[in-house]
């Protein structure tokens, strides 16, 4: 084995892949080939880094040197002046951005300093598609243990012990799942992997696959011994071909060298998994909906009971569990549920993966302890929001979850206190909203997206969620009445009260939160038919105050429907019956003219 | 390929790959292990630092050290090249100078492992910007 000095590790995740890192990792590859420096560095493309914002990301260890934002046309740089002469490149370092100064350990960077890696430990560390970093991470030690130790029970009480709770949004002690599963004895049972990410702006799930596939393997064999199935099924999306590659690979070497397949590990217990792919439904996220995906059905919703621990997949007892939570389960094997029981909150244990999008400076997938703050998590991890605007709301839960205002800043994050808030842990969407965002506009996203995603089995969930997305877009358009929020209201309530799955029972949430905490905002748009934070297009006018404008006509030349009319040189006005509010007249004059109101 | 059969079998399978992400733990946890720094500007090259830097690294292989072998630029002292510097947990920085691949190893089994200081140490004599 070659005996490197340096490693360069690259983000090979789908973000930095889009921005160009495989074409950066020939290119250190050919100039470290032509500097002869093959045998002294070595180049790894691994998982997810995270910090997606500034990806691409290059790290170079031992000295921990973390690059942003390298591009091809840096690699030379790079090995020049940092491999070569041992003197990092400042200008692609991470710059602090309260004082400027650059700074090389990722270590002491806002974006990492508060989080804590347990789900997410391999990802940007390892190589994902070779199993030997895996193991040299004490990979599938834990699924060695287990097997040996050969008390399935005592497995399921260490789970029990741990607080681990199930990462795909409900929260239900995995533990517990797993020993309801086994008790219901069968022929054959089934361990089911969750990968249908859904929640518009949540991809931990798809970094896991993608950086840290192993993990997976090794969680579902430890979850199979321990439920009594000896097959694994991963659901997974086929718009995550990425995650599908590198889990076909892994799979692939982990039979090679023994770890699926039969007689594991020399015990009795054999243990294999299959892929089946889903179209990208949202509803079949919900494990009954998903087993009846898998099995070739439509995918939709039944009633539970029977729940899947009674009559899942082919009506076997089968257990489902998400990536995340699966992500987990090695390392409390490893650490003990002691260990993991110290991190996190009285009821919330361990750590939950966020994925951080909308108006805030530090876009990108962190993992932190339970219990931290929205604050937190905002502006120390996140960086504040962009352009120094001001913080307005943060969207949690996907289109189950729903908004939380500056008040709850700082309520420690956990499952309880979530919902104890309105909204809810969900997958860990976090979409962050500044004062430019209007949450009727944000509600109205949430159900467009529902009624899309609805499968129309029950009445409350198809026509019901329709009438909320319609009442709102009316509205959004001025035209709402005081009585149609009496009817949000209740419309969503008796939703929630009568839809058949999870996916109606929560689609309402994002209406419900968003009139609870900005009733102020929907109030202007009904009465005053204002939109306070000036996105809704109808509610907007734009005006030609007639002292300003010179009749120069730049506007009435530019506007794309013809809506402005007037002299040369003579005031111009605009038919606000034509008007279709792109803007084009506000840019094009030169004389500050135009407004809107 | 031979099939793991054994959590021994995985253990040992894992001691063969420990040096495959050994760099990357270390690094990760610099501030816990010693460190050492090779000057490698042109000075320090052209007095062998290269040579030296391997015997460093193969050398806390053998004897089993848990370091944080870096090269740096130039610091300064090019009468005393190869010179490396080592930061010991806990213990303030020592400059070496003239550290031939002989002296490499000593510096590994008597400072490292035996805290026995070796000859040629140079005063450091300057303070460094993040110590302020």
């Amino acid at each position: 084995m070659a005996n490197y000095k340096y490693h360069i590790l690259l983000c090979g995740g789908t973000g930095c892949t889009a921005s160009e890192s495989p074409k950066i990792k020939a290119n250190f590859e050919s100039i470290l080939a032509e500097k002869n420096l093959t045998d002294d560095v070595q180049v790894v493309a691994t998982g997810c880094f995270g910090f997606c914002e500034k990806g691409p990301i290059v790290k170079i260890l031992p000295d921990n040197t973390f690059y942003t934002q390298v591009k091809p046309e840096d690699c030379r740089e790079i090995v020049d002046e940092h491999i070569i002469k041992g003197r990092k490149v400042n200008r692609l370092l991470y710059e602090n951005p309260e004082n400027k100064a650059h700074i090389s350990d990722s270590k002491h960077m806002g974006f990492y300093k508060k989080q804590m890696r347990i789900a997410l430990r391999n990802c940007g560390f390892i190589d994902p598609e070779n199993i030997e970093e895996y193991i040299a991470r004490d990979g599938y030690k834990a699924l060695a243990t287990v097997l040996e130790q050969n008390d399935p029970e005592a497995t399921i009480d260490i789970m029990k012990k741990s607080g681990l709770r199930g990462r795909g949004g409900a929260g239900f002690p995995t533990g517990l799942k797993w020993e309801l599963c086994r008790k219901n004895a069968a022929d054959q049972k089934y361990m089911i992997c969750n990968a249908d990410e859904g929640d518009p702006g949540a991809f931990m799930d798809r970094s896991i696959l993608e950086g840290d596939p192993h993990t997976l393997i090794e969680a579902m064999a430890i979850g199979g011994f321990c439920i009594g199935a000896t097959k694994g099924l991963v659901y997974i999306r086929a718009e995550y071909p990425l995650a599908i590659h590198r889990l076909q690979v892994a799979i692939g070497q982990a039979r090679e060298y023994g770890l699926l397949g039969d007689n594991i590990f020399g015990t009795d217990f054999s243990f294999d998994i299959e892929l089946r792919y889903g179209a990208g439904a949202f509803v079949c996220g919900e494990e009954t909906a998903l087993i009846h995906s898998m099995e070739g059905k439509r995918g939709e919703p039944t009633f539970k009971p029977p729940f899947p621990a009674q009559e899942g997949y082919l009506k076997k007892p089968s257990n489902v569990n998400n990536v995340e939570t699966f992500a987990n389960v090695p390392v409390i094997i490893n650490k003990g549920w002691e260990w993991f029981s110290s991190i996190g909150t009285e009821k919330s244990k361990g750590t939950k993966v966020f994925a951080l999008a909308g108006q805030i400076n530090n876009v990108g997938l962190i993992e932190v302890p339970m219990g931290i703050t929205l604050r937190e998590v905002i502006y120390e991890i996140g960086g504040g929001i962009k352009g120094g605007r001001k913080f307005k709301a943060v969207q949690t839960g996907g289109p189950s979850g729903g908004c939380l205002t500056e008040k709850f800043l700082d309520t420690p994050i956990d499952y309880d206190n979530l919902i104890a808030a309105g909204s809810m842990m969900g997958s860990g969407g976090m979409i962050v909203m500044d004062e430019t965002s209007c949450m009727v506009s944000v509600a109205k996203f949430y159900l467009e997206f529902t009624v899309e995603e609805s499968c129309g089995k029950c009445t409350p969930c198809r026509i019901g969620n329709k009438r909320l997305c319609e009442l709102l877009d009316k509205i959004t358009k001025g035209n709402g009445t005081m009585d149609d929020l009496d009817q949000l209201r209740n419309l969503s309530r008796v939703i929630k009260d009568t839809a058949l799955c999870g996916l109606g029972q929560t689609s309402p949430n994002p209406v419900l939160s968003t009139i609870d905490n900005f009733w102020d905002e929907y109030v202007a748009h009904v009465k005053d038919k204002k939109c306070p934070a000036g996105q809704c297009k109808a509610l907007k006018q734009y005006v030609i105050d007639p002292e300003k404008c010179k009749g120069c006509t730049a506007c009435a030349r530019n506007c794309p429907v013809g809506a402005i009319s007037g002299t040369v040189k003579m005031p111009h006005e605009i038919n606000q019956e034509i008007c279709i509010k792109c803007g084009t007249c506000i840019e094009k004059c030169k004389f500050n003219a135009i407004s809107i109101i | 390929m031979e099939k793991i059969k054994s959590l021994a079998d995985l253990k040992k399978k894992r001691e063969q790959l420990q040096s495959m992400v050994g760099l990357r733990e270390n690094g990760d946890n610099a501030e816990n292990l010693v460190q050492i720094k090779v000057a490698m500007a042109t000075c320090g090259i052209a007095s062998g630092a290269k040579q030296t830097m391997e015997a460093i690294i193969e050398e806390c292989k053998n004897q089993n050290v848990q370091a944080v072998v870096t090269q740096t630029g130039c610091m300064g002292y090019c009468y005393a090249e190869p010179t490396v510097e080592v930061n010991k947990p806990g213990s303030d920085p020592i400059v070496f100078g003239h550290v031939d691949v002989q002296k490499a190893k000593d510096l590994v089994n008597k400072y490292i492992l035996n805290n026995e200081i070796l000859e040629g140490v140079i005063p450091v004599n300057y303070e460094k910007v993040e110590n302020k």
